[in-house]
C-alpha cells in the first residue's frame, strides 16, 4: 500500500488511543484531587501534566492548574494537540483521507465520534459533567477499535493500525506509571501508606484495570504487584509486554507478507525478549523511573524504525 | 570554427539532501550553424532519465540522483563545429508557433520605462526594426556584472541601466513584444575573444522572429548577432524557461541552502 | 414574459411521456413521507461523507450539496441524439488538440485565428510537437448542455481538463435506488454504475509506450483539503487504484514511482485532478507543492501518461468555444449535432458594441472564469451591477464574452410548498480513449431559488438524479 496510507492508518490508531489516554488522565487527576494531599491538588495536577508532556502548553495558556481549565485543556482545547477534541478530529481527518482503506463500520465509528464531539462542543460547559465526558471518550475509543477488530481485512492496513495502537499504548502506560511512582510521590516514606494505596488504586481505575488487577493478584495493593501488572504481565491488556508482543506480532506479519525482515522487527523482538526475561526486583533495583525512561526511549526508537522503513516512503528495493 | 567546451557545475548541500531531479537543455542545437563532433554530459551518481526533443526543437534530458548526497557535479565536455550564419537559425526543426512567444512572463513584463525606450523606434522592415531595438537595448543597459541577479526582471534592469547578458536579453524580448515581434531567450556558450575583453562564457542572448528569415539571434550585450563564436543550447520564453539546468533537491531547507559553483571554459581549438 | 419549457409538462401543460410514471409517485407521497425521505437522503449523503467545500465562504467545510429527489428524465430517443452530439463534440475537441499542438492545419486553413490559440494562457508550449498515446488529450470531456424546448439543446461550455461532479451522478443514483426501489422496477432506467469500469478501461487504453503488461493507474489529487476530494477518493475506490498526492510520487531515471510500504512501485497512467500549472515545479510553477518534480520529462519521453494531457485546456477556453462547431466541420466533415449558444466576443469591436448596448438582456462571462463567479446575468441584475460590469468590460474587453439569456428548461422540484418547476442544466461525462464511451446519464444541476438561472452549487444550486429510459 502507499506509505502515506499506512501512515494515516497508523495515526488514526495513535490518535484514538491518545484521546483515550487524555480522558484517563483527566479522570485520574480529578480523582486524586478529591482526596487531601500534603502538596495540595495543584501540585498533583502539575505532575500529571508534566508526565503527559502537556505542562508547558497549559501553563502558558492558563497559568495555575484550576479544575475547570484542566478540563478545557485536556478535553476541548484545540491548542493542545493531545486534547480529546484535537485527537478525535485528527483521527477522523486521517480516516477521511484514507476513507477507502477503512470498512464502512470503522469510518462510521470515527465519523460518529467526530459529529458527536461537535455537538458536545456546542453544549453549555456547565451542563457537562466530567464522568460523562470521560465515559463518552472511552465508549467511542472502544467502538472504533472494536469495529477495526471486527471488520477490517487482515491485510497490511490492519497491521499498521494495530502497530499504532500498541506503540501509543505502551508509551502511555509507561508515562502513567511513571507519574505515579516518580512524580506524585517524591518522598519515600509515603510508599505503602494508606494514601499511597488510594493513589495506586486510582491509577488502576483510570487504566480500567482495577478489577482485573484484583482478580489477578488479590490481597494488598503493592508497588511490586502494580509494576508487575503494568509491565510484565501478558494478561494485562495495557502492560508493556502485551503491547510489545503485539508490535512484534504485527511486524512479523508484515515481514512475512512483504517477504522482507526489517530492522523494526529485530528491535521489537529484542525488546520483547528483554521484557520476557525481566523481573520486578531487577526493575526496582534499576529504579522504576530509570527503567521506564529507558523503555520510553527504546519504544521511540522502534517507532522511528517503523517510520523510516514503512511510513516515510523512502524505502528502496 | 571548432570550439571546445569544458563546463562544470557543482552543487553543494550543507545538509545531505534526499534526492535531486534535474532537467537539462545542455545539448547543442542541431542546425546549419553548428554541429557537435563529440559531446558528453555527466552527472555524478546520476541516473539518466527520459530524453526528447521539445516543441522548441531543443534536446531535453532528465537526470535523477538518489540521495542522500552532499554534492553533485554536472560536467559538460565536447567539441562543436560552428559556422557564421549572421545569427539566422536555419535548418532547425521545431513545432511551437512563433506567436506563442508573444505571451509575456514575469521576467519580461512591460513597464513604463520599456515603452519609453521603444517609443521612438521605427524602421522600414522587421529586420531593421529588430536591429534598431537591439541597439537601443545595448545603449540603455551598460554591461556590469554583480548589480542584477537571477530573478531581476526586464523592467528592473532597465531602471538600473546596468546588467549582464540575461538582462539585455530580457529587455530586448520585452521591447520586441511592444512591436508584436515574437521573441525568446536563448542560452548557450560564447568563446573567448582574442583581445581578451571581459565576457561570459556561459552566455545568453535573444532571438526575434523575422518573416522570411525565421528566428534571428541578437546579442545586445555584445552589440552583434551570434556568429561562429557562439554555441546555441536551448530557448524559452525567459531565462528560467531556457535554463540549461533546472533542478530541485528534496530535503533542502532555507537553513541549509545549496551553494553553486560554475566553471566554464570555451576555447577555439586548433584545426 | 418568457415561457419556459417544462420537461414534465411541456409548454402546454400535457404530461410528457418520459415522466408519465412519476405523476403517481409524487401524488402518492404525502408531505410527511417526503420530509422523512429527504432527511433520510441527507443522512445517507453525510454518512458516506460526500460533501462539498466552498472556497472563500467560510462556514461548514463539510457542506452538502442539496439533493433533490425528483429525477430528471430523458426518453431513449432524446438521449440517442444527445449521445451522438456529445461524442461528436468530444472527438472534434480531441482532433483539434492534436492539430494545434502539431501541424496547426485549422489555423493554416484560416478557420480559427492563430492569436486565439498561441497567445492563449492555456496553450502549453511544453507539449507542442507531442502526440499523447492514442492521440487523446482530453480523456474525460464534460459538456454542459441546456435545453430550451422539446428539440432544442445548446452546449453552454466544454470542460476538457478535469471536469468534476461525476461522483454526484453515481451517488445520486445509488441513493435513489436505495430509497425508492419501486420506482426503478416501474421505470426501465439505464444503469450508470458501469462508469468507473469504463473510466478504468479508458485510462488503461492510453498507457504509455514504455509500459509493459497491465498498466498501474493512479489518481493524483491536490489533497484532502480540496473540495472534490471525496470524488477523487470515490473514483479511486471504485476503480481499485491508488489515490496519490504529489508527495507520494517521485521520478527516478525514466519513470515515475509511487512510494509504498514495499518500496517504489512504477506508475504508468496518472489521472490527475490538479491543474497543469501545478503538475511539475521543474517545468511549470516552481512554487508548486502538490506536483512531481521531473514529471514532464518522463511524460514527454513516453514513460508515463497524464490524463487529461497537459495543454488540453486550450480547447475549453470560452473564446475558443465559439469555434467548436467549426472544428466539427473541419475535422470530421460533419454538421454539428449540438449547437452552441450564440456568443458575442467583447474582444471584437462590433460584438462589444452590441453587448454594451444590450447588457441588461445578456449573460456576460469571464473568458477564463468558472463556477459561476465573475458573471453577470443581465435580466436578474440591478442597474448598479450592470453599470459596474460595463466598466469592467470596457477596461478589458478581451476577457469577456456574452450570450443571450436562455430560457432554460425546468424540471419539477421539491420545494417547501410542494412541487414547483426549477431551471436545470446537464453535464454528461464522455470518456475518450481507444474508444469513445458515454454512460447514459450525467449530472443534472438545478437552480433551487425560484426563478434563478444559476445552477452552480456554489451559488445555491442543487443536484438531481438523471434518468435515461431504456427503449
Amino acid at each position: 500500500m502507499l506509505s502515506r496510507t499506512a501512515d494515516n492508518l497508523y495515526w488514526i490508531a495513535r490518535y484514538m488511543e491518545r484521546a483515550d489516554t487524555s480522558a484517563r488522565f483527566l479522570d485520574v487527576g480529578s480523582r486524586i484531587s478529591l482526596i487531601p494531599s500534603t502538596h495540595g491538588y495543584r501540585s498533583e495536577w502539575d505532575s500529571l501534566l508534566q508526565a503527559s508532556g502537556m505542562a508547558e502548553g497549559f501553563r502558558s495558556k492558563y497559568g495555575d492548574p484550576v479544575q475547570r481549565n484542566l478540563e478545557s485543556w485536556l478535553f476541548f482545547d484545540r491548542d493542545n494537540p493531545s486534547s480529546v477534541a484535537s485527537c478525535i478530529t485528527a483521527a477522523r481527518e486521517n480516516g477521511r483521507i484514507v476513507r477507502t482503506a477503512l470498512t464502512s463500520q470503522v469510518w462510521d465509528a470515527l465519523n460518529t465520534a467526530f459529529q458527536e464531539l461537535k455537538q458536545l462542543e456546542r453544549e453549555e460547559r456547565s451542563a457537562l459533567d466530567l464522568s460523562r465526558l470521560t465515559d463518552w471518550v472511552m465508549r467511542h475509543a472502544a467502538m472504533v477499535r472494536g469495529s477495526i477488530d471486527a471488520t477490517q481485512l487482515r491485510k497490511d492496513g490492519f497491521d499498521f493500525l494495530n502497530i499504532g495502537y500498541d506503540l501509543e499504548r505502551a508509551d502511555n502506560t509507561a508515562r502513567l506509571l511513571d507519574v505515579k511512582y516518580y512524580v506524585l510521590l517524591p518522598r519515600a516514606e509515603f510508599v505503602g501508606s494508606g494514601l499511597d494505596n488510594y493513589q495506586w488504586t486510582t491509577l488502576l481505575r483510570a487504566m480500567g484495570a482495577h478489577r482485573a488487577f484484583h482478580w489477578a493478584y488479590g490481597g494488598e495493593v503493592t508497588a511490586a504487584k502494580i509494576a508487575h501488572f503494568l509491565i510484565l504481565n501478558p494478561q494485562s491488556p495495557r502492560s508493556l509486554i502485551t503491547c510489545v508482543a503485539g508490535m512484534a506480532n504485527h511486524l512479523g506479519r508484515l515481514a512475512k507478507a512483504y517477504g522482507r525482515e526489517t530492522e523494526a522487527l529485530d528491535k521489537a523482538r529484542a525488546l520483547l525478549a528483554e521484557l520476557e526475561g525481566e523481573t520486578v526486583d531487577r526493575i526496582f533495583d534499576e529504579g522504576l523511573h530509570e527503567y521506564l525512561t529507558r523503555f520510553v526511549r527504546d519504544s521511540a526508537g522502534l517507532g522511528l524504525a517503523i517510520h523510516d522503513i514503512y511510513l516515510s516512503g523512502e524505502m528502496r528495493t | 570554427m571548432r570550439l571546445t567546451v569544458d563546463h562544470v557545475t557543482t552543487y553543494r548541500y550543507s545538509q545531505p539532501v534526499r534526492s535531486v531531479v534535474q532537467s537539462h537543455r545542455l545539448t547543442p542545437s542541431v542546425h546549419e550553424g553548428q554541429k557537435s563532433l563529440d559531446w558528453d554530459v555527466l552527472v555524478s551518481d546520476g541516473v539518466p532519465g527520459g530524453s526528447y526533443r521539445d516543441g522548441a526543437g531543443d534536446r531535453v534530458q532528465g537526470w535523477t540522483v538518489a540521495g542522500p548526497v552532499t554534492a553533485i557535479t554536472v560536467s559538460v565536455r565536447g567539441t562543436v563545429e560552428t559556422e557564421d550564419t549572421s545569427g539566422v537559425l536555419r535548418g532547425y526543426r521545431e513545432s511551437v508557433a512563433p506567436g506563442a512567444y508573444l505571451r509575456e512572463t514575469e521576467a519580461t513584463a512591460l513597464g513604463a520605462g520599456l515603452r519609453d525606450l521603444v517609443a521612438g523606434i521605427a524602421a522600414a522592415d522587421r529586420l531593421e526594426l529588430a536591429h534598431a531595438l537591439a541597439d537601443a537595448v545595448a545603449g540603455a543597459i551598460a554591461y556590469r556584472p554583480g548589480v542584477t541577479h537571477a530573478h531581476t526582471t526586464a523592467a528592473e534592469a532597465l531602471t538600473l541601466g546596468e546588467g549582464v547578458c540575461q538582462d539585455h536579453a530580457h529587455v530586448l524580448i520585452a521591447c520586441a513584444r511592444v512591436h508584436a515581434i515574437p521573441a525568446r531567450y536563448v542560452s548557450g556558450y560564447l568563446s573567448a575573444t582574442e583581445d581578451g575583453a571581459p565576457h561570459e562564457a556561459a552566455h545568453a542572448w535573444a532571438e526575434l522572429h523575422v518573416p522570411g528569415l525565421g528566428w534571428v539571434g541578437f546579442d545586445a550585450a555584445n552589440r552583434c548577432c551570434p556568429d561562429d563564436r557562439y554555441i546555441r543550447l536551448g530557448s524559452g520564453s525567459d531565462a528560467r524557461a531556457a535554463a540549461p539546468i533546472r533542478g530541485i533537491a528534496r530535503g533542502l531547507t532555507s537553513a541549509a541552502p545549496e551553494a553553486l559553483d560554475v566553471v566554464v571554459a570555451v576555447l577555439a581549438s586548433e584545426q | 414574459m418568457t415561457t419556459y419549457f417544462n420537461e414534465m409538462t411541456g409548454t402546454g401543460g400535457d404530461l410528457r411521456l418520459p415522466y408519465a410514471r412519476l405523476q403517481d409517485w409524487v401524488q402518492s407521497m404525502p408531505v410527511e413521507l417526503r420530509t422523512l425521505k429527504q432527511a433520510e437522503a441527507e443522512a445517507l449523503f453525510r454518512r458516506i461523507g460526500i460533501t462539498f467545500a466552498v472556497y472563500g465562504e467560510g462556514g461548514d467545510p463539510d457542506r452538502l450539496i442539496p439533493f433533490d429527489m425528483f429525477p430528471r428524465v430523458f426518453a431513449a430517443a432524446e438521449w440517442a441524439r444527445l449521445e451522438k452530439g456529445i461524442k461528436q463534440r468530444a472527438r472534434a475537441l480531441n482532433a483539434f488538440l492534436v492539430d494545434v499542438y502539431g501541424r496547426g492545419e485549422i489555423i493554416r486553413a484560416g478557420r480559427i485565428p492563430a492569436r486565439l490559440i498561441h497567445e492563449n494562457e492555456a496553450y502549453e508550449k511544453e507539449v507542442a510537437g507531442f502526440v499523447p498515446p492514442k492521440g487523446v488529450y482530453s480523456h474525460i470531456v464534460g459538456i454542459d448542455i441546456v435545453r430550451t424546448g422539446p428539440e432544442e439543446f445548446f452546449v453552454l461550455e466544454d470542460n476538457c481538463r478535469t471536469p468534476s461532479g461525476v461522483s454526484y451522478m453515481l451517488e445520486n443514483r445509488e441513493i435513489m435506488m436505495r430509497m425508492f426501489p419501486a420506482l426503478f422496477r416501474e421505470n426501465r432506467i439505464e444503469p450508470v454504475d458501469n462508469y468507473s469500469e469504463a473510466l478504468r478501461r479508458t485510462l488503461a487504453s492510453v498507457a504509455p509506450a514504455k509500459c509493459r503488461g497491465e498498466p498501474n493507474i493512479v489518481i493524483l489529487t491536490p489533497g484532502h483539503f480540496n473540495s472534490a476530494y471525496y470524488e477523487h477518493s470515490l473514483l479511486a475506490d471504485l476503480m481499485g487504484v491508488d489515490l496519490v498526492e504529489g508527495q507520494d510520487l517521485f521520478v527516478e531515471g525514466e519513470f515515475v514511482y509511487a512510494r509504498t510500504t514495499e518500496g517504489p512501485k512504477r506508475v504508468d497512467v496518472i489521472y490527475r485532478r490538479i491543474d497543469d500549472d501545478y503538475l511539475d515545479p521543474l517545468c511549470f510553477r516552481p512554487d508548486s507543492m502538490v506536483g512531481v518534480p521531473g514529471l514532464m520529462d518522463v511524460y514527454r519521453s513516453g514513460g508515463v501518461s497524464i490524463c487529461s494531457a497537459p495543454g488540453a485546456g486550450v480547447a475549453d477556453d470560452k473564446a475558443v468555444y465559439t469555434y467548436v462547431p467549426e472544428m466539427v466541420r473541419f475535422y470530421l466533415g460533419e454538421e454539428p449535432i449540438l449547437n452552441n449558444v450564440p456568443t458575442w466576443q467583447c474582444g471584437k469591436p462590433d460584438d462589444c458594441g452590441y453587448v454594451l448596448a444590450n447588457l441588461a438582456d445578456l449573460v456576460v462571462k469571464e473568458v477564463h472564469g468558472s463556477g459561476g463567479y465573475g458573471m453577470l446575468v443581465g435580466p436578474k441584475a440591478s442597474a448598479a451591477e450592470v453599470e459596474a460590469f460595463r466598466l469592467k468590460i470596457a477596461a478589458d474587453p478581451d476577457n469577456y464574452i456574452a450570450q443571450p439569456t436562455l430560457a432554460l428548461s425546468t424540471v419539477p422540484t421539491f420545494v417547501e410548498e410542494g412541487v414547483a418547476p426549477r431551471h436545470v442544466d446537464l453535464r454528461p461525462y464522455c470518456l475518450v480513449g481507444e474508444r469513445i464511451e458515454l454512460v447514459p446519464g450525467g449530472l443534472t444541476r438545478v437552480a433551487l431559488k425560484e426563478g434563478s438561472l444559476v445552477v452552480n452549487s456554489s451559488q445555491g444550486g442543487g443536484v438531481k438524479d438523471t434518468w435515461v429510459l431504456a427503449e
